[in-house]
This record gives C-alpha cells, sequence and structure tokens, in this order.
C-alpha cells in the first residue's frame, strides 16, 4: 500500500477536491465578485432585498464614472476621475520603481558587503512602519507645508518611494542571501566589473524577486488612502480619496457608482499581477520551494 | 611562465587560523592538489590565490608576479568551483563566451572560441539550453569549458568532481587530466578524496588545521608518509597504526603491541630508537600477511567481521581492543572468530616517533 501511494507522488487532484478548494475560493473571492456584480445594476437592483443575483446588467455606473449630466440641461461634465485614475497609476507607478531602485541597490549591499551592526541598521529601517501613519503623517504634513511639497506630485511620490522603502529593502535583502556568492565570483574572475556582477549576472537572477516586491509595494501604495487624503491636492487627487468624496450628498451613498469605480480601479492591479505572476509564485515562496 | 607561488599565506578569521603560513611552489604544467579532510583550510587557501579573500600574511606570486593587491580579474585565472557556479540566466553558449567579453574579442572569435571548447567537451547540443536544464554531468563539462575558453595563467578547480556519481567522476578524471596536460598551464586543485587527488596529481600537498604535513608525488606520499597524519590519511583501507613500547633492542626490536611482545627486525635504525620510549608502527592493511602459524614477529588476533571488496576480501580483527585490518585475496576463506598469526613484513612497516614524525628505516 504504502510503495503504491509513494510511486504515485503528487497526483492529480479529483473531482471532489478540486470542487472544495473552488468553493473555498468562492468564499474569499465573493465580495470582490459581489462588488463586480453591484456594479452592473441599477440602483433599484443594488438595494433590492433579498439581493438578487440574477439581473440585466447596465453600463450606466460606469459613465457616471467618468460624467454627469448638468442641473441645467443635457451637457456632460466630466468628473474628474480620468485624471483621478491617471494620478493614481502615475503616483503608484513612479513611487513603486524610486522604492525598487534604491531599495535593490540598498538590499545588495546590506546583503553582499554587510557594515558593522548590519542587523541593527535593518532593524532600524523597519521600525519606521511600525508606527501607525497617522502618527507619521502630522510631522509629515507640516514638513510638506514648509518645504511646499503639499499637493505636487514629486512630493506623494517620494513619500510613496520612502513608505516602500523598508520592506522593498527586506524582501530584496533575502532574495539576494539566496543567491549563490559563487557564481559572482566566478563572474569576477572571468574578468567582470563589479557594477557587471550586479547588473548582468545578480540582477537577471532576481527577475521572480523583482516582480513579487514589486507587485507588493503597488498593492500597498495603490490602496494607500491617508497619506493621499492629507498630502494630494485637487489636481494631484488619487482615486481612494476621490472615491471616497463620492460618499455623502443628498441620495446618501451611491452603490453602483462606487462599485464601478471599484471595479475599475481593480483592473490595474488585476493586470500586473496577471502578467507577472509566473515569477510572483517563485517570488512569494521566498526560496522555500526548491528551484 | 604560468607558476603559482605562496609564501607564508595565513588567513585569520577573529581569532581562528583557518590557513597557517601555507608555503606552496606549482611549476608550469603542473598539477597540484590540495587534499584534506574538510575544515583544513584547502578551500580557503585556493581562494586567496584566486584572490577571492585577501590573505592576513603572506604572498602570492602567479607568472612570477606579486598578486596580492590585484583584483580576481587582473589576475587572470580560470577557476571550477565545487557547485560549477554556472551563470544561470544565461544560455551554455553565453556562459562560455562570458570570460571572452572582458578580453575585447570579436564577436566572430568569440563564436570560434566558444565552438572549439565546446567540441572539445562534448556540448554542442546543449549550447542553447539554460543550466538548470542540464544534467549534472552536462553542468561540470560547461563548467570545464568555460575555464579553459580563456588562455589564463593558471586554474584553480576547487573539489570538481565532488557532485558527480562514481561512473561520471571516473570518466571526468580521465578527461580533466587529458586536459590538463594538453594546456601545460600551473593548477591546483582541492579535493577531499584521496583518489582523485593520487589520480589527477603530479603532487599532492595534504593540509591539517590549516598547514601543510606533507608536500610530495603520490608515489612518495603513499611510500613515505612523513607523519602519521598523513599515513592515516592517505590509503585505503586505512593504514594501522599501532602503538607500543619498545622493550628491548638485540639485532632485533621488541616492541609490546597489543599486547604480545613482536620482534621486528628494523636493520640500521636500532640506534636511533631508545628502549622504554613509545612508537607508532604502521602497516598498511595489504602489508600484512595470515599465517599458517606463529612466527617471529607475528602478531595474533581474531577475526571480527568479514568484509568482502570483490576482488578481495578486508577482514577486521581485534586483538588487545585493538582494530586491525587486512586485506587478503578473495580466495582466501576466512571465519568470524577464526585466530589468526599475521606476518609483519619489516620492509613494508613504517616508524613513528613520539611527536608523530615518520622515522626513516
Amino acid at each position: 500500500m504504502f510503495g503504491k501511494r509513494k510511486e504515485r507522488g503528487l497526483r492529480e487532484a479529483g473531482w471532489g477536491q478540486t470542487l472544495f478548494a473552488g468553493a473555498i475560493g468562492l468564499i474569499y473571492f465573493f465580495p470582490v465578485l459581489w462588488i463586480i456584480m453591484t456594479a452592473f445594476k441599477t440602483r433599484t437592483d443594488a438595494l433590492a432585498t433579498p439581493p438578487k443575483f440574477i439581473f440585466t446588467p447596465t453600463l450606466d455606473n460606469f459613465v457616471s464614472v467618468f460624467w454627469r449630466v448638468s442641473q441645467q440641461g443635457n451637457e456632460a461634465i466630466s468628473t474628474g476621475f480620468g485624471l483621478y485614475f491617471f494620478n493614481s497609476v502615475f503616483v503608484a507607478a513612479s513611487g513603486v520603481l524610486l522604492a525598487l531602485i534604491i531599495g535593490t541597490l540598498a538590499a545588495y549591499g546590506f546583503s553582499r558587503y554587510p557594515l558593522k551592526g548590519n542587523d541593527t541598521y535593518l532593524f532600524v529601517i523597519l521600525t519606521t512602519r511600525m508606527l501607525p501613519p497617522i502618527i507619521v503623517i502630522i510631522p509629515i504634513f507640516l514638513m510638506f507645508r514648509l518645504t511646499g511639497m503639499s499637493g505636487s506630485y514629486y512630493g506623494v511620490i517620494l513619500l510613496y518611494a520612502a513608505f516602500n522603502l523598508p520592506f522593498s529593502i527586506w524582501m530584496m535583502k533575502s532574495f539576494f542571501d539566496e543567491l549563490s556568492g559563487d557564481v559572482e565570483d566566478a563572474a569576477r574572475l572571468d574578468g567582470s566589473s563589479e557594477r557587471g556582477v550586479f547588473f548582468r549576472i545578480c540582477l537577471p537572477q532576481l527577475k521572480a524577486g523583482l516582480a513579487a516586491t514589486a507587485v507588493f509595494a503597488l498593492i500597498l501604495t495603490w490602496n494607500e488612502f491617508l497619506f493621499a487624503l492629507l498630502l494630494t491636492g485637487s489636481d494631484t487627487r488619487t482615486v481612494p480619496v476621490a472615491m471616497a468624496r463620492t460618499i455623502g450628498g443628498e441620495l446618501g451613498v451611491d452603490w453602483g457608482l462606487l462599485a464601478a469605480i471599484i471595479t475599475l480601479f481593480l483592473i490595474p492591479v488585476f493586470g500586473v499581477t496577471y502578467l507577472l505572476q509566473n515569477h510572483l509564485l517563485r517570488g512569494v515562496t521566498f526560496g522555500t520551494i526548491k528551484k | 611562465m604560468s607558476t603559482i607561488e605562496t609564501s607564508n599565506l595565513t588567513k585569520r578569521f577573529g581569532d581562528l587560523t583557518a590557513v597557517d603560513g601555507v608555503d606552496l611552489d606549482v611549476a608550469a604544467g603542473e598539477v597540484l592538489c590540495l587534499l584534506g579532510p574538510s575544515g583544513c583550510g584547502k578551500t580557503t587557501t585556493l581562494r586567496m590565490i584566486a584572490g577571492l579573500e585577501n590573505a592576513t600574511d603572506g604572498d602570492v606570486h602567479i607568472a612570477g608576479r606579486r598578486v596580492n593587491d590585484l583584483s580576481p580579474a587582473e589576475r587572470d585565472i580560470a577557476m571550477v568551483f565545487q557547485f560549477y557556479a554556472l551563470y544561470p540566466s544565461l544560455t551554455v553558449a553565453e556562459n562560455l563566451a562570458f570570460p571572452l567579453h572582458a578580453e575585447k574579442m570579436t564577436k566572430a572569435e568569440i563564436d570560434a572560441r566558444v565552438a572549439v571548447v565546446a567540441g572539445k567537451l562534448a556540448l554542442g547540443d546543449v549550447l542553447h539550453r539554460l543550466p538548470n536544464h542540464l544534467a549534472e554531468g552536462e553542468k561540470q563539462r560547461v563548467a570545464v569549458a568555460r575555464s579553459i575558453v580563456r588562455d589564463p595563467n593558471c586554474f584553480l578547480f576547487d573539489e570538481p568532481l565532488s557532485r558527480l556519481d562514481v561512473e561520471l567522476r571516473m570518466a571526468m578524471r580521465g578527461q580533466i587530466k587529458e586536459i590538463l596536460s594538453e594546456l601545460s598551464k600551473a593548477t591546483v586543485i582541492v579535493t577531499h578524496d584521496q583518489l582523485e587527488a593520487l589520480t589527477m596529481a603530479d603532487r599532492i600537498a595534504v593540509m591539517r588545521d590549516g598547514r601543510i604535513e606533507q608536500i610530495a608525488t603520490p608515489h612518495d606520499i603513499f611510500a613515505h608518509p612523513k607523519n602519521v597524519f598523513v599515513a592515516g590519511f592517505i590509503g585505503t583501507p586505512q593504514m594501522n597504526l599501532l602503538e607500543g613500547q619498545l622493550l628491548r633492542q638485540n639485532g632485533q626490536a621488541s616492541f609490546a603491541l597489543a599486547g604480545q611482545e613482536v620482534s621486528l627486525e628494523l636493520h640500521d635504525a636500532h640506534d636511533r630508537l631508545h628502549a622504554g620510549e613509545s612508537y607508532t608502527v604502521g602497516i598498511r592493511p595489504r602489508g600484512l600477511e595470515p599465517l599458517s602459524e606463529a612466527a617471529p614477529g607475528s602478531l595474533a588476533a581474531t577475526v571480527d567481521l568479514v568484509e568482502p571488496m570483490g576482488a578481495e576480501t578486508l577482514l577486521h580483527l581485534q586483538a588487545d581492543d585493538q582494530d586491525i585490518r587486512v586485506v587478503v585475496d578473495r580466495h582466501r576463506v576466512v571465519r568470524e572468530g577464526e585466530r589468526l598469526h599475521l606476518g609483519l613484513a619489516a620492509d613494508k612497516l613504517h616508524l613513528f616517533g613520539q611527536n608523530g614524525g615518520r622515522i626513516e628505516l
């Protein structure tokens, strides 16, 4: 019996197991699914009790994300969400990219050229993330006011880069630690410069690590609300802030509109994660699965 | 000239002295094996020669030039690593071409060189694969090919065959030996496998605790081990090392070995031996001969375990709680529990003084 079992090894799951896993997956995915469904419902369908699972889909909510009808007549007025989506993409992408560049270089240093008290430095770097943002925000708000960075793109991009840096360094360091030092030594003996060792030997091995770090950073930045609320201006406002501002008003919460914004807001993160998923699995397991 | 020289090479990590005053001298075309148990400092010595580790003290000369302050690249060395250290994100062809990029060659020259080494090591079929998709033996061949693609000053090998299975190891051993003799460069091979050292080296340096115990040709190191450590380390099965007091010396030297008095004919060594002192008598398992009856100079022991090894049989015997190993022809039938008289032929003996040093007989 034992022998047979062993021989089969990692076998394909049967239907029962697949359905069971699918059901559990659905429980986790249900809120997202519900939001996406709500985005396609009319206001009446969205508020119906008991909740409706079968309904006639409409794109009205998506249209009203970007345009609303003026009170005078039939003129369509932009709601500004086009800009807010651009802001979110631009700010998150720049912030993540900056954090990734600085974080990777710093992590290489920490991993390959440890300082005296290396672990202490790494710990100190992480402490900046141990305070609740609401405490950090007050001095930062004042600093931004003082330096005139309030409401500017570069201000919020720099802040997001700084915000992503600690765990970018930690994650990338763990990936660098895993690389074989022999390979780098071989490159040195083969006449490679230190820059060549980093760019031609180390970095190509870390595609998975970079992808995983980028996705983590992106998700955190993409959904960030507090800093964005206090530090962006009307031109640089990101979607989470703008979304919050749609709540309220004489009609109460327009759930359909909110769900449409969220649905659109999900697409870029979905897309990036989907594109990077092959790298991601190897990245997030932190080498616990032998390559 | 392709030579490697180290003088008083020393490496300390804090309080630990990993390499302690190593003097080596490898001539052009010579293959020197650094052989020793793990942790004896052989790899550290190799890394200092390569420039991957800074020496705490002492000098490294390559091709007659002091290279202590040169980077690994400037030393113009090729090295094969234990775990191959292939560049994982580059194909085999790109791996082989990598060392040539630093030489400022044209693409055509690089391609030609890669084709030559790929042919030499039968890598033509795998040139476009990534290292992760290669078999162990292929990885090893890529590592060797990459080291010879350039024309470096000298070669360093760190446990080059330790990851291969027995059959591949034998094949690779021959292939590497062939390539090395063709290139005729100074070469240092680090290994803990004495068979590898004995077969591949022109000279072997046996290391222990950061020091070199003996440097000699494979023949000499086997025939004239300089001390008890080398005697016990080289040769399989291991040499029998029996400690005993010299009781008398009147034409014959009588030792108290394993609770028995054994008389040995030691020729002219007599005047250098002193009654009452302890000595270590070394004899290889193939140097002991089971006799049909007790004879002068024989040692009685009981057979404890019989291990057939194919052409020969290894016997483990006990004499006064001392383990004695004897190798006999496979045709000789021996039973466990049998009592044997072992003849110690004087010309096959090794004698070591109390400090472990060899006494020439």
